[in-house]
């Protein structure tokens, strides 16, 4: 009962914050009812029992990737009036990707009506998810035993992708200085001051 | 406590409903209680490294101080400023305050005593901790001021850069105890370090990462050294500048809250939880709850005792030491404590 | 060698725990400060506080209305009108101290020929509004009653040196 009454409550609000998402006049407004939905989904995921999941998507998606749009979404100078005069310019463009959508929508459900598309026999080495085991062990022994070389390439895949953008964005600025801490913690009143003792009428040479 | 209430003559499900209620509310109502005592505690040791007496007038010892400024904040005018998004600049302290009363569900008071005890206990932390920064955001942004709104982009970055060592210094704890369950984690440290010390931070692996964690928590919570959310010499007071009466109470409820919340956490990964310091039968007399206590007011002291001390950093500096120190450091840390544990046979 | 013993200095946080230490030390240390609403500092005679008009041990007003703190008042914070009374003695009828403007530098008691005008030892006299600190008459010769004995006292210890 309680199960039911939840899945409705955030089924229900999972779509009415993605339709906000969209019809909210103010990007800000967008990003945070995307945080909404996102938080929702995990609330979904935690009633089908995968916890891992839910906690993975709240961490991930609302606790970095939607901190990062709304980083760059707040920052945005937004004025309306140009927002709605490239409307009409783009309203055959946006019709057509609507279409597209709305007919995928159908054919993808028109299809799992008539039955699920076999991918292949499940075999022996798939696990089968067990109430006792905590879905973090299920994940963790899946992940580095079936799919380990799967999951050790998408590993590097990301390595390559985070090398690139350091590559492409980190350029040594030249004409500035930057601070040497650890020379500026060594430095000792030796290295920086001098004592003398000049005699009276001659000037310091420094 | 559902079966206490079963016990009453209810169903399993009202049982359950009702056992969950009355668990919150004696979490948050103290809770609530200890944030205003801890208010006046902070006061009173900043005032004590100051050579000063702190507050001394009202109650014995001054010790009703937060009370009577309580009292006055909720009398003040709440003032709303004309040009802010009206609706998001005051959700903002409700999503502070309430997200940093959320994580408490899964702490642990004593043997037992927890009112979610969920698998994914740290994880859950963590995933709340990362919420806490989208109070501070909107709130910059909704005030439409650009003290705030400096403040708001200070804070995500802030709190995003020392999430990334946390969480690896969370990974090298999970490794050792197996298991992401709080409770697991405290039941982990019993007898860790010569088979007497229950406690993770006395093993010479795990030490330097308690420490990091302790200047991590402090980053996370944005406590002074790290408070350049709300540097009042260059930014007034940071995100709270346009708020006032209640809604800024929240915000500082929501913020003490959370140094209390960072404090249990240093408590109960590296320093025992609720178990005695020594694994000796007579330290077990003494509750669990006390010992807890006892070492979430030490680590409240150290954190006091910091600000105290050192001075604010500048915001590159903080930077730096967030992804040029910690996170290497850390991540090397996953590296040395995993392969430890692999070398020694942990997992066999 | 320095930078061997510089690394261990910065891996092991040596300036922080030095820090640290030297707090901790102040921490124990007793109070600078006093508990101030319950105990006060002790007060020069000379302190310059809040203004009092006093009279003479038979109740007559000092003032004479010769107008001369009216004239030195560096923030022309002190308004004061005058009539012959019935004896023909010269007297305020109006005199008033804006406090808000009152920089209490202690000229109008240096220029009073009747010791009239005085900046008692009172500092603690702090208003919820505004209206309250604009002094008039009445207030500055009922803060003379209130004080006389601490101003009297005052201008007694402080006379061999003026």
């Amino acid at each position: 009962m309680i199960q039911l009454i939840s899945f409705y409550i955030f089924a229900s609000i999972v779509i009415a914050s993605a339709a906000m998402v969209i019809f909210a006049r103010n990007p800000v407004h967008s990003v945070l009812w995307l945080i909404v939905a996102f938080f929702n989904a995990a609330g979904l995921m935690v009633l089908i029992g995968a916890e891992f999941i839910a906690m993975l998507l709240v961490i991930v998606y609302v606790g970095a990737v939607a901190v990062l749009f709304l980083f760059v979404v707040m920052m945005l100078d937004i004025d309306f009036a140009e927002l709605r005069a490239g409307f009409v310019k783009n309203v055959p463009l946006g019709i057509l990707l609507a279409v597209v959508l709305v007919a995928e929508l159908v054919l993808g459900i028109g299809a799992y009506q008539a039955g699920a598309v076999k991918l292949g026999t499940p075999g022996a080495g798939v696990a089968t998810v067990s109430a006792t085991v905590p879905n973090i062990e299920a994940i963790g022994g899946l992940l580095y035993s079936k799919y380990v070389f799967l999951f050790e390439t998408a590993g590097l895949i990301l390595l390559v992708a985070m090398v690139g953008a350091i590559v492409l964005t980190h350029r040594r600025s030249h004409g500035t200085r930057g601070q040497n801490i650890s020379s500026q913690v060594q430095r000792r009143p030796e290295d920086a001051t001098r004592n003398v003792n000049q005699p009276v009428g001659q000037g310091i040479e420094l | 406590m559902t079966s206490f209430f079963q016990n009453l003559g209810m169903g399993y499900d009202a049982a359950w409903f009702t056992a969950t209620i009355a668990g919150i509310l004696l979490i948050a109502l103290p809770l609530m209680l200890a944030v205003a005592m801890i208010i006046y505690a902070e006061r009173k040791l900043w005032a004590a490294f100051a050579l000063r007496r702190g507050p001394n007038v009202v109650g014995p010892f001054g010790v009703l101080q937060s009370f009577a400024d309580g009292l006055k904040v909720f009398l003040q005018e709440t003032i709303i400023p004309s040009a802010s998004n009206r609706g998001l600049f005051l959700i903002a302290p409700i999503i502070t305050f309430t997200v940093a009363l959320m994580a408490w569900a899964v702490i642990p008071f004593a043997d037992g005593v927890v009112l979610a005890n969920i698998n994914v206990g740290l994880l859950y932390i963590l995933a709340i901790s990362s919420l806490g920064v989208y109070g501070v955001v909107i709130a910059g942004w909704a005030s439409n001021s650009k003290y705030p709104f400096y403040s708001a982009m200070r804070a995500a970055a802030q709190m995003i850069s020392y999430e990334v060592s946390i969480g690896f210094i969370l990974i090298c704890i999970v490794l050792w105890a197996g298991t992401f369950n709080i409770g697991g984690i405290i039941e982990g440290q019993r007898g860790h370090v010569f088979g007497f010390i229950n406690a993770y931070a006395f093993n010479p692996l795990l030490f330097p990462i308690a420490v990091m964690f302790l200047i991590s928590s402090m980053a996370e919570t944005a406590r002074a050294p790290f408070d350049l959310t709300e540097a009042e010499s260059e930014l007034v007071a940071g995100y709270q500048t346009e708020y006032s009466s209640m809604a800024f109470a929240l915000f500082w409820l929501g913020e003490y809250a959370n140094v209390l919340l960072m404090c249990a956490l240093n408590a109960i990964l590296f320093w025992g939880g609720y178990l005695p310091p020594v694994d000796w039968a007579p330290l077990y007399l003494v509750p669990g709850i006390i010992w807890f206590f006892a070492k979430i007011l030490l680590m409240f002291f150290i954190f006091a005792w910091v600000k105290a001390t050192v001075p604010r950093y500048r915001y590159d500096q903080l930077m730096r030491l967030g992804w040029k120190v910690f996170l290497p450091i850390s991540l090397f840390w996953v590296f040395l404590v995993s392969g430890y544990l692999m070398f020694t046979g942990h997992f066999a | 060698m320095t930078s061997i013993a510089q690394l261990i200095k910065t891996f092991t946080l040596w300036e922080f725990v030095k820090a640290h230490w030297l707090t901790l030390q102040y921490f124990f240390k007793p109070k600078a400060t006093i508990n101030y609403p319950f105990e006060k500092n002790p007060l020069s005679p000379r302190f310059r506080g809040e203004h009092a008009l006093r009279r003479y041990p038979n109740g007559e007003e000092r003032c004479i209305a010769c107008k001369l703190c009216e004239a030195v008042c560096p923030a022309l914070a002190i308004t004061i009108e005058s009539e012959p009374r019935d004896d023909g003695s010269r007297r305020t009828t109006r005199y008033d101290i804006d406090m808000t403007k009152c920089i209490y530098c202690g000229f109008c008691q240096e220029a009073c020929p009747v010791d009239a005008i005085v900046e008692g030892p009172n500092f603690e006299f702090a208003t919820e509004t505004r209206e309250e600190l604009l002094y008039d008459k009445a207030k500055l010769l009922d803060n003379g009653a209130k004080w006389e004995r601490a101003i009297a006292a005052n201008l007694a210890a402080d006379a061999p040196y003026r």
